[in-house]
């Protein structure tokens, strides 16, 4: 096998292995160095992370497995120092040599960090990788003040995510418009109008030349001998092509390392490719181009018949701080350009097409970007724009049709999935789709950034023609098997009279005769809240945690959670619960957050057993349904406790244990407003108070962080009790499959529930229906355990050797 | 290199239960069997493409499809194939039948 070695492990580099790996899967032998301690992450997302729409696991591209699986060998943490290429070998900083016989650079690119005096200082870093994405998110937890240098893209997208972690932050630009390579005075002009409503303060027009402070940054001087306080410097001018090992080991550097039409350097065997790389003097910085290069190099390097890289024409759609902007071509007029504008100021809609000759030659778009497509098709095949109308007008229904009609099929709707229009079309066609959430579902079209969307609408509409329906179209069905909603298919259960998963499907007419993971729960769900004690739950539709009453962990081992009742407990549990961790070998025993002990990394097929010698109801800590009751210690105890917090901890646990809701509950009791039990956070939150219960709602602690609402105060445990009871089953008769009471309340509003929950016939009548509903419940570990047919079904595991 | 089929009896058809799946392993093989609606049994590698990884034996079976059940990839159990947008195949082993025997061919 012939050797291939890559310095660089960013995504220009690693996509160019995707594709040789495709083209020619057992051709190299591949090693790859890599400088950052990391696999390939996408690079474009880390002002996510900055801005806390993700973290990092989320946005690595390739896995270690993926380097593992195809045989790769990857250094990380480790830089190339130099490139022998008489003797075809590269020499690493840590004195490991690996031979080649191809190799390509792909050393990317640094932050442009301005040789000033003070540049070294702490607290001042670029914006280019984990490390920098790290750093500013720990300065931000302990200083205010932020100056980012420049405003192009990336500094504004670095601004955004400094206010979003709660900083104060001056945007230093030394041109007079902000992007404006990208856009032109007037979209420039709205657009900080827009950043400065955000909270970004500007400094236009302004040259730093020295950064202020003794060890760490306190403030910037600018060349009008003006300063500005910071803690906190980002420095985001611009990038600067990585070519150190090239340019020491001889090959030829210009700005970036030059490189033909083949991605070759001046050097045999030797090739560049992305940011690092210079191609007819461009150094391109956008990941579409750098993709396109990957793919020319992989054809030369697997001895394909490579088609020339004639470099690109970008069109860049970006969203910065949540304005949708569009530009590509020529920014600025000339004597021989004309202009075709449409300028709304009200809406902060500002579109121009340049013209010349009857052609297309540059386009801006702020804050409606849905012609991009179409213009930039216009602008890159040279199409004469005689007689042609430019923009969609709002009532050209037709003309927007038409638009479509004459789109080819291998344009790209949604560029953040690659999605085509002749792939929208296609599911749309034989998977039978009529709404737009479906159709996101097939196709991934929209699931990203979602500007795409009106235009997937669009062809939703022309590819139905007149089956098209745009109410339908646009609501949020349950599913792809579906088009109902969630409050039709309530209405049609209770007016058909429907009783199973399977007559819901089959009478409403699923698309999906089985359904899928997303609407057979939660039919599954709407039936039991409905038929209440007499509708015969359907296991087999629910998903793997509440089917097999044991959560699933990574490695298909499960967790076993008993139940304690308000975290209250006794020795002898403790010492029953100890022998059986003893005895199965648990890998770990863990106390939960919900105050309770959890059994992790058990097999399958010892739960039953385990169960039986607990003996000791399931904990539910895998279910849609109540989870624990936390509580503090309280008045039996505790000096401060105004209220007996254990005692109405575990009546409520004991209550409303195993009732199905529509997403988790999490309950706490504190017996003062101290709060211990951290009630103030939970679903549903009791804080005793002399001669009473404060009753607090749609608190969490988790993804939605958000406080409780005081609903009411009442005066004894029964009416706890009672008011809880109501609540719960409001919550349960009018939710969402999924929905949190966090965002239940939000939506039908507080002052709604009240209301509701203010009339005593209707609270009477809620806790009827909860009350028929608790009785069909049993004990799950235990039926389990009773029931050889569901240990069989569920739990075996069935060894067979073969031939001894 | 020399193969030989093997065919190994695995289950009585009459006690599977339909839109369930059945972890096996036959050697060091992990297989997760299933019987769906129609009647007919699969049999694949009980370990979901995803890079994570995962079981699929406890996954939500629907017509001739189960859905992994940590990261709910739809996969076919006619040919192992992950559905669109996520992509990979599980390995599938044939299934043969005799009178109420269920045998997995290796």
């Amino acid at each position: 096998m012939r050797k291939l070695v890559m310095i660089g492990n960013g995504m220009a580099g690693v996509r160019t292995i995707e594709e040789i790996l495709k083209q020619s899967p057992e051709q190299f032998e591949i090693t790859i160095f890599g400088q950052e301690p990391y696999p390939n992450y996408n690079r474009i997302k880390l002002s996510n992370i900055l801005q806390g729409d993700t973290n990092f696991d989320e946005i690595i591209i390739n896995p270690l497995d993926w380097y593992k699986e195809n045989n790769i060998q990857l250094f990380t943490g480790e830089t190339v120092a130099n490139i022998d290429v008489e003797a075809k070998r590269v020499i690493s900083n840590q004195g490991r040599e690996v031979d080649y016989d191809e190799l390509i650079i792909a050393t990317g690119s640094n932050s442009f960090i301005l040789p000033i005096p003070g540049a070294d200082k702490k607290g001042v870093t670029g914006f280019r990788d984990i490390q920098d994405c790290e750093m500013i998110i720990k300065s931000a937890e302990q200083y205010k003040k932020a100056v980012v240098i420049g405003g192009g893209l990336l500094g504004l997208e670095a601004a955004r995510g400094l206010l979003n972690l709660g900083m104060k932050v001056d945007v230093v630009h030394l041109m007079p418009h902000l992007m404006e390579r990208q856009l032109d005075p007037i979209a420039s002009s709205l657009l900080r109008a827009e950043l400065e409503s955000q909270g970004m303060n500007f400094l236009m027009e302004k040259e730093t030349v020295e950064i202020l402070g003794d060890e760490r940054v306190t403030g910037l001087r600018f060349k009008d001998g003006s300063e500005v306080e910071a803690d906190l410097v980002v420095m985001a001018i611009g990038i600067k092509s990585n070519t150190a090992v090239a340019k020491n080991s001889g090959i030829y550097v210009n700005r970036g390392i030059v490189v033909n039409d083949f991605m070759e350097t001046s050097v045999p065997n030797v090739y560049a490719v992305g940011e690092c790389a210079e191609h007819r003097e461009i150094v391109y910085g956008l990941v579409a181009p750098l993709y396109e290069q990957g793919k020319v190099l992989a054809e030369r390097i697997c001895g394909g018949e490579a088609k020339p890289y004639a470099g690109s024409v970008t069109g860049t759609q970006l969203k910065v701080a949540g304005v949708d902007l569009f530009s590509a071509g020529e920014i600025f007029e000339d004597g021989s350009t004309k202009s075709i504008m449409i300028y709304n100021e009200y809406e902060g809609i500002y579109k121009r097409v340049l013209t010349r000759n009857n052609l297309i030659v540059g386009i801006v778009l702020y804050g409606d970007t849905k012609d991009s497509t179409k213009l930039f098709r216009m602008l890159t095949k040279k199409e004469d724009i005689s007689g042609v109308s430019i923009f969609q007008t709002e009532c050209s229904g037709s003309g927007a049709s038409d638009d479509i009609a004459s789109m080819p099929n291998d344009e790209l709707v949604c560029g953040c999935n690659g999605v085509t229009k002749g792939a929208i079309v296609e599911a749309i066609q034989t998977q039978g789709l009529t709404t737009l959430d479906q159709v996101s579902h097939c196709t991934n079209a929209g699931r990203s950034c979602g500007r795409c969307k009106p235009m997937v609408s669009s062809i939703l509409a022309h590819t139905l023609g007149d089956q098209f329906d745009s109410a339908a179209a646009q609501k949020t069905s349950i599913c792809s098997c579906t088009t109902i909603s969630r409050e039709e298919l309530v209405a049609e259960i209770k007016a058909k009279g429907l009783t199973s998963v399977k007559e819901v499907m089959n009478v409403l007419e699923w698309n999906n005769e089985e359904g899928c993971t997303k609407c057979r729960p939660a039919i599954n769900y709407y039936l039991g809240m409905i038929h209440m004690d007499e509708y015969k739950d359907d296991r087999d539709s629910r998903l793997v945690n509440e089917k097999m009453h044991a959560n699933i962990q990574k490695d298909g081992t499960y967790s076993v959670v008993p139940r304690m009742y308000g975290g209250v407990t006794t020795a002898a549990d403790l010492k029953k619960i100890a022998e059986v961790a003893e005895k199965y070998n648990v890998p770990l025993v863990k106390l939960t957050g919900g105050q309770r002990i959890g059994l992790f990394g058990v097999k399958k097929e010892d739960l039953p057993a385990m169960w039986e010698e607990l003996d000791m109801p399931s904990g539910y800590a895998y279910g849609k349904t109540l989870r624990t009751v936390k509580t503090c210690v309280g008045a039996q105890f505790c000096r401060y406790g105004t209220q007996d917090s254990m005692a109405l901890g575990i009546e409520l646990e004991k209550k409303f244990e195993r009732l199905d809701t529509p997403h988790k509950v999490k309950m706490g009791v504190s017996a003062c407003p101290r709060n211990c039990s951290e009630a103030g956070i939970k679903d549903i939150g009791f804080v005793g108070i002399d001669g009473g219960w404060e009753i607090y709602v749609a608190g969490n602690g988790g993804v939605d962080l958000r406080p409780g609402d005081l609903l009411c105060t009442v005066k004894t445990q029964a009416e706890v009790m009672k008011m809880t009871g109501a609540y719960l089953q409001y919550y349960r008769e009018t939710a969402n499959y999924l929905e949190r009471t966090s965002k239940w309340v939000e939506r039908v509003g507080l002052d709604h529930v009240k209301e509701v929950l203010a009339d005593e016939e209707t609270r009477k009548a809620l806790n009827e229906r909860m009350n028929q509903t608790l009785k069909k419940y049993i004990e799950p570990w235990n039926e389990a355990i009773q029931n050889e047919e569901i240990q069989d079904k569920y739990y075996a595991q069935h060894t067979i050797k073969v031939g001894e | 290199m020399i193969t030989t089929l093997t065919r190994i009896p695995v289950a009585n058809y009459s006690n599977l239960k339909a839109r369930a799946g059945y972890s096996l392993k036959i050697n060091q093989t992990e297989i997760a069997l299933f019987k769906v609606t129609n009647g007919k049994v699969y049999a694949l590698e009980n370990h979901s493409p995803h890079p994570k990884g995962g079981v699929l034996s406890e996954g939500l079976v629907s017509g001739e499809y189960v859905y992994c059940p940590v990261y709910d990839w739809k996969i076919s159990l006619v040919d192992g194939r992950v559905q669109g947008p996520d992509e990979g195949q599980v390995r599938t082993f044939k299934v043969e039948r005799e009178e109420d025997i269920v045998f997995i061919v290796l």
